[in-house]
């Protein structure tokens, strides 16, 4: 039997009173992609960050490559990259010495920092301060810092926002299913992520209402979320 | 060198595992804080001209040529202080506001090495800034040379910068996450810093009297080392709690 990436049973987390994720359950197999759907607000970035430690669960059952959260936490961290809404990176700093800072936090060589760049095409701009560079670039360099430390499972909110079709496909080798990663993504994007999904949550003010296979789902099911 | 084991996390039920050695990550940091600071120059200079203007306004509002014994080391105590304050302010604010906190939680790394890396900042901080602020006081509000008392004055800014740069990263870790950060840093430094002032001047005192000036009360150079060695081990206790959610 395959192992499990992740195992949810009835996660629920909270800020202060409201309800930002109440009862969610799924299961995901190492290797296979979980797709989240829903509106602003409805819990997806919330979700990532529980996976990704920086949120404790306040109930439920969590397991994250086998270890349970939050009391195992220490040993999920370093084998989950996180690409968010924010690029995690100094502004001041140029995408090298970002790069090289996260990779001695995860105690990954420099020589791994230069082919990320180099496949990214981001070699020749990796010299001038972030805050110089447009959008798409510094996702570009957010993308790297995700993937730097060759994790596990990978956690990605809307991947390709600020990309060119271009990029999408410089950033496609790391993020996307030839990966062979297991992934969660979030999206908004039904006719794009649905493809690469394996399972797909739709997740509605912070509960599931929708947890099925993809060959499961009907696309007017996604789209009943956003109604 | 192998990274030193940090205290159990408040819901963990094993110590974390650090791939990377704490020292290898302090010096990761601390070469990141320098660096922003250097392209930044957000707290050091900012520090510096307070210290400086103060020290002109203390110049003329007093309006004598020369300050000693309690006055003087008075002045240049609370001056120190309120530019201190300025870079504990400061020292958080890049990594709340670009992320910096979650890269550094997403890495497989004992925590203890930011309390570490933000305390060595806060000290270099204050050190340029007495380096700028201590010959400015001399020049302005001391009438003798400073070169007597040179060697048990930086024993004393010495045992007091540990302090305030321990104090101060434990305080600005507090505040940093609060909406009125720039509010409650000073209002959560200021009554901890109190004591440090306090032994700080009466060991300064005897340094900065004209006709006999004399080495530092040993009591209070012991009273500035305990208070750092206690804030030291509280910061090691509380600091991992403050980066938790």
């Amino acid at each position: 039997m395959s192992e499990a990436a992740l195992e949810l049973q009835g996660l629920a987390r909270n800020y202060g009173e409201r309800a930002a994720l109440s009862g969610v359950s799924l299961s995901l197999t190492k290797g296979q992609t979980l797709v989240v759907f829903g509106p602003n607000g409805a819990g997806k970035t919330t979700l990532l960050r529980v996976l990704a430690t920086l949120l404790r669960p306040h109930a439920g059952d969590v397991r994250v490559l086998g270890s349970s959260l939050p009391n195992e936490a220490w040993a999920v961290r370093g084998r989950v990259g996180l690409l968010g809404h924010e690029p995690l990176l100094y502004r001041e700093l140029t995408a090298r010495e970002n790069l090289r800072f996260h990779a001695r936090l995860h105690g990954v060589s420099d020589e791994r920092v230069q082919e990320l760049l180099e496949s990214l095409a981001m070699a020749s701009r990796a010299s001038e301060p972030l805050r110089t560079l447009s959008r798409g670039m510094v996702q570009r360099v957010a993308v790297a810092r995700a993937v730097l430390h060759n994790p596990e499972l990978l956690l990605l909110d809307e991947p390709h926002s600020n990309l060119d079709p271009a990029a999408v496909e410089l950033v496609a080798p790391l993020i996307g299913s030839a990966s062979r990663r297991t992934r969660v993504i979030c999206s908004h994007d039904p006719t794009g992520d649905l493809a690469q999904a394996d399972v797909v949550l739709g997740l509605r003010a912070g509960r599931a209402a929708l947890v099925r296979a993809v060959a499961e789902v009907d696309p007017s099911e996604i789209a009943e979320l956003y109604r | 060198m192998s990274g030193v084991q940090s205290p159990p996390q408040p819901s963990e039920t094993a110590p974390p595992v650090s791939a990377v050695g704490l020292w290898r990550t302090v010096g990761a940091l601390l070469r990141k804080e320098l660096l922003v600071e250097l392209r930044t120059l957000e707290s050091v200079p900012a520090m510096s001209l307070f210290a400086l203007s103060t020290f002109v306004v203390f110049h003329f509002a007093l309006n004598r040529n020369s300050v000693e014994g309690d006055l003087g080391a008075g002045i240049l105590w609370v001056t120190l202080l309120f530019a201190a304050i300025l870079g504990i302010n400061r020292l958080f604010v890049a990594d709340a506001d670009q992320g910096g906190f979650d890269g550094f939680l997403l890495a497989p790394v004992d925590r203890s090495a930011m309390l570490i890396a933000k305390t060595l900042t806060l000290l270099a901080y204050l050190a340029v800034l007495e380096l700028v602020a201590v010959p400015a006081f001399a020049l302005l509000l001391l009438g003798s040379p400073l070169w007597p008392a040179l060697p048990g004055l930086l024993a004393t800014l010495a045992l007091g910068d540990v302090g305030v740069a321990v104090i101060g990263t434990l305080v600005a870790a507090m505040a940093v996450r609060t909406r009125a950060r720039d509010l409650l840093g000073p209002l959560l430094a200021l009554p901890l810093l109190v004591p440090i002032v306090i032994g700080g001047a009466r060991a300064t005192s005897p340094l900065l009297v004209q006709a006999h000036p004399t080495a530092p009360a040993a009591r209070w150079l012991l009273t500035l080392g305990l208070y750092d060695l206690v804030f030291g081990l509280i910061a090691y206790a509380l600091f991992d709690f403050l980066l938790e959610d």
